[in-house]
């Protein structure tokens, strides 16, 4: 390589680069899931609107989920009309750390998370100091519905605050990482880890700057990483490696993405877990129309998948069923990206 | 298959509303473009007659129906005369009346028509009886018969029949018994009579029209009398000087029947003169007059029925809907970002007032100045309400303030400003600035100009001045474009930001 001067060198990756747009039948070769088809063709064929309620308000779903036995972080209290605010001492009592999040909240906005506290006032996981005051406002707005889907008055949950997993900690800048899953009938098909970036603001949004890692459903293995419109395997951070991985308890995550079709009846369904330090697999939320990102993570289109699901005829009723039978036929597409493949 | 349904009823949308156009289009002529032109006649009748101090009654024939045109308006000047009009078969007549008349008078009768070749339907009606063969005197008699069974054995039918007569009849260097028989009549009157008597000698059944040649600026004209014949199934117009079949283009029919034109009764005869002029009127003027008087339902119910100022409401409202075709296209096949779904369209409708430039100028300012008021107030930590009705608040100031500032200015755009939505205002700056602060500023921007391109393609498509019409004229057109949205509705392949959006799944140098 050093003997390619620079500048040919610069070319030569110029070259390499994707042109600026892809043909739409190279999409449709690649089996990519585009907008108005998962709108058209899954969201309004599988996702019944009686059960969006469940998923689009966390209190609901934390409730449910509670119920059918899935793990879920700890709900400390719930804040629903102003006059509670003032409450908000008493809700959060001893907990050192905890969570603030609108019941109804979208694309993850409207999230506080408070790590600690110093005297009388917060510190923010971002190691902001804020007052009483700030946390009081914060909720505040959370009633009003500032941060809601339609600017609907909303309700603010208090609970516990997840503590990642070690297992990320040289792939993600502050935040906690989330794995998303896609549960299509109840099958989980696909996943992938978000993590945390500087540009990010610890948050685990992609287009906010997050690294989206795919995941070999088979082993639960990462794949390699695309930060924006990016192709990498190391974290843009930390230049650790994001390719390879192991996600512990992938068995058991798998079971609870199936099981929350059971929970949801969504049959297409987004299932948010995050790896808790001592916990284990908590799910942090659902999806009633998750996005196309995750096709950019693990590099491969979603519709063969789909349609290989589509096609079957009985689904099996235990959730380990399901799983086995997802990773048998994820393993049948066989389109993953080997690292041989990127390079 | 699997959209089956859709399809069949996109189908139906069509045909009703493509059909309802084409009937519109066909049957009553409306044009398909604003300007489209035609030529109308204005002819005009003159009468002038003395009266006798006494009570008098005159009735002038008009046309009803004239073959080849169609009536847009008729107008009685009567002045002093009551008047009363009389719808017949073949004619129309006008009577005017009066108690005392004296010295000379002066009515007019008007008729604005416009040439239409729908209206050139066969004239069957009324079915004559055959005359009976007149007695001719000797020698007409004979001469007649010689002249008869000459034509005779040069045609095969009534209409070849009358065309020999008449060609004969003219001949400038005629034999004897055509000689014997002209001479009988000095005017043309007389030789039409004529010739109709002649004819009655082959028991053909005829009748004498008069009609008026549509001449521009013609003036103190007459009527001409023509012949008609009747072959059994139809009435066969001729003109007597030529022997030319059927009424050309310019001649209107005033009269059939050998009635006389005016009649006067109480007062000295009347003399009628005809004037003609020609000028152009926008088809669109012309289709809804004759609709009107041919009672069709279908312009009657129609928006040009409704009061000028809610016609000028819906000329607005109906290019609503080609807005909302554009956000569909841009959204969905294109995949703009934009802040809700049809603000894009209000915004455009703003830009009417403040034409496009103006517009876009105002609505970035305004949003600008609101954006970062609206971050100051963020300080204050506001509740979502107060703070909306506050940027609201500042908006409008703002709006005021722009204007007064650019009528101190000079810019008379400025004062449109007024007509923008502040409502959908404050709604984007809330928007942009929430945006802003949750996905950053290049999201916001991104959306931002993203609605502020489809407002600015909403107004170039929405004040086109043809789809203008159209959607006004033709309402029904919007079943169509319902139809195409409903199709579009099933669109499930890649938008255009997908193309870019995906590319870096797709491994350099493409796959396999």
């Amino acid at each position: 390589m050093s003997l390619i001067p620079r500048r040919l060198r610069l070319l030569h990756r110029l070259a390499r680069r994707n042109p600026p747009l892809v043909m739409p039948w190279t999409l449709n070769r690649m089996g990519l899931l585009n907008m108005n088809a998962r709108n058209g063709d899954y969201i309004m064929r599988y996702n019944q609107r009686k059960f969006y309620p469940l998923v689009d308000d966390k209190l609901q779903t934390k409730r449910l989920a509670i119920d059918a036995g899935i793990a879920v972080p700890e709900l400390y209290g719930v804040i629903e009309i102003e006059y509670q605010v003032r409450d908000l001492e008493k809700i959060i009592g001893d907990h050192k750390d905890f969570v603030i999040k609108p019941a109804q909240g979208s694309g993850g906005n409207g999230i506080m998370v408070i790590s600690g506290r110093r005297g009388v006032k917060y510190i923010k996981s971002s190691g902001i100091i804020i007052s009483a005051g700030d946390v009081e406002h914060f909720v505040s707005n959370v009633l009003s519905g500032m941060y809601s889907l339609g600017g609907l008055p909303d309700k603010a949950i208090i609970e516990y605050r997840v503590k990642p997993h070690s297992i990320f900690d040289p792939v993600s800048y502050q935040g906690v990482p989330d794995i998303r899953t896609i549960v299509f009938r109840g099958l989980p098909i696909a996943s992938m880890v978000r993590l945390p970036t500087r540009q990010s603001d610890g948050k685990a949004n992609l287009h906010q700057g997050a690294i989206g890692a795919g995941i070999d459903i088979c082993t639960g293995r990462t794949v390699d990483g695309v930060w924006f419109d990016r192709v990498l395997d190391e974290h843009p951070d930390t230049g650790n490696s994001i390719n390879g991985i192991e996600i512990p308890d992938w068995q058991m995550q798998m079971e609870l993405a199936a099981r929350s079709y059971d929970l949801t009846q969504l049959g297409y369904l987004g299932v948010d877990i995050v790896l808790d330090r001592d916990l284990g697999p908590l799910v942090l939320e659902y999806n009633a129309r998750p996005g196309l990102n995750i096709q950019i993570a693990n590099q491969a289109g979603l519709l063969e998948r789909l349609k290989k699901v589509e096609a079957l005829t009985k689904i099996p009723k235990s959730a380990s069923e399901r799983v086995e039978l997802a990773m048998e036929l994820v393993a049948k597409t066989g389109n993953f990206k080997s690292k041989s493949a990127a390079a | 298959m699997k959209n089956l349904h859709l399809y069949v009823l996109a189908l139906a949308l069509t045909i009703v509303g493509a059909s309802l156009c084409a009937y519109k289009v066909n049957r009553l002529g409306l044009p398909l473009s604003p300007t489209e032109q035609t030529e109308v006649w204005t002819a005009e009748a003159t009468l002038t007659f003395n009266g006798r101090g006494r009570s008098a009654k005159v009735e002038l024939t008009t046309p009803s129906q004239p073959p080849g045109f169609s009536v847009l308006d008729e107008d009685y000047i009567s002045s002093s005369f009551g008047l009363a009009t009389e719808k017949e078969d073949q004619n129309n007549r006008a009577l005017w009346a009066a108690r005392e008349v004296r010295g000379r008078q002066t009515l007019y009768y008007r008729i604005v028509v416009t040439e239409d070749r729908e209206e050139n339907r066969k004239r069957t009606t009324p079915k004559p009886d055959y005359p009976a063969v007149p007695d001719y005197p000797e020698p007409e008699r004979s001469a007649v018969f010689s002249l008869l069974a000459d034509v005779r054995s040069e045609s095969a039918d009534i209409s070849s029949f009358t065309r020999e007569l008449l060609q004969r009849f003219n001949d400038p260097t005629p034999d004897e018994d055509v000689n014997l028989l002209r001479e009988a009549s000095t005017d043309e009157l007389e030789r039409v009579r004529e010739i109709r008597h002649i004819l009655a000698g082959a028991r053909i059944p005829t009748r004498i029209i008069y009609v008026l040649r549509m001449e521009d600026r013609l003036r103190e004209g007459g009527l001409m009398p023509w012949i008609e014949v009747y072959d059994d199934k139809e009435w066969i117009a001729f003109n007597p000087k030529t022997g030319a079949r059927g009424i050309p283009k310019d001649i209107l029919v005033w009269q059939v029947g050998d009635k006389p034109l005016v009649s006067v009764k109480g007062a000295n005869p009347a003399e009628v003169k005809f004037s003609i002029a020609r000028s152009s009127r926008e088809i669109l003027s012309v289709a809804q007059q004759r609709a009107r008087l041919i009672d069709s339902s279908v312009l009657e119910f129609s928006l040009f029925s409704l009061p000028i100022a809610t016609q000028n409401v819906y000329r607005i409202l109906l290019t609503v809907p080609i807005g909302a075709f554009v956000v569909v296209l841009l959204r969905n096949f294109v995949g703009l970002k934009t802040f809700g779904t049809f603000m894009p369209i209000l915004i455009a409708l703003a830009f009417r007032e403040t034409k496009l430039l103006w517009g876009i100028i105002l609505f970035s300012t305004l949003v600008a100045i609101g954006v970062l008021l609206r971050f100051y107030l963020e300080r204050l930590k506001l509740l979502l309400v107060p703070r909306l009705a506050s940027v609201l608040i500042i908006v409008i100031l703002l709006m005021a303030g722009v204007s007064v500032l650019s009528l101190k200015l000079g810019f008379q755009n400025g004062l449109s400003i007024a007509l923008f939505p502040m409502v959908i205002l404050a709604m984007t700056i809330e928007r942009m600035s929430l945006t802003w602060d949750e996905s950053g500023a290049r999201e916001a921007l991104t959306a931002g100009l993203g609605s502020l391109f489809v407002a600015s393609l909403g107004y170039v498509v929405m004040n086109n001045e043809w789809i203008g019409y159209l959607v006004f004229v033709f309402p029904e057109l919007l079943l169509v474009l319902l139809a195409i949205t409903l199709l579009m509705g099933r669109y499930t392949g890649y938008r255009l930001s997908e193309l870019r959006r995906f590319r870096s799944v797709v491994p350099p140098g493409g796959i396999k």
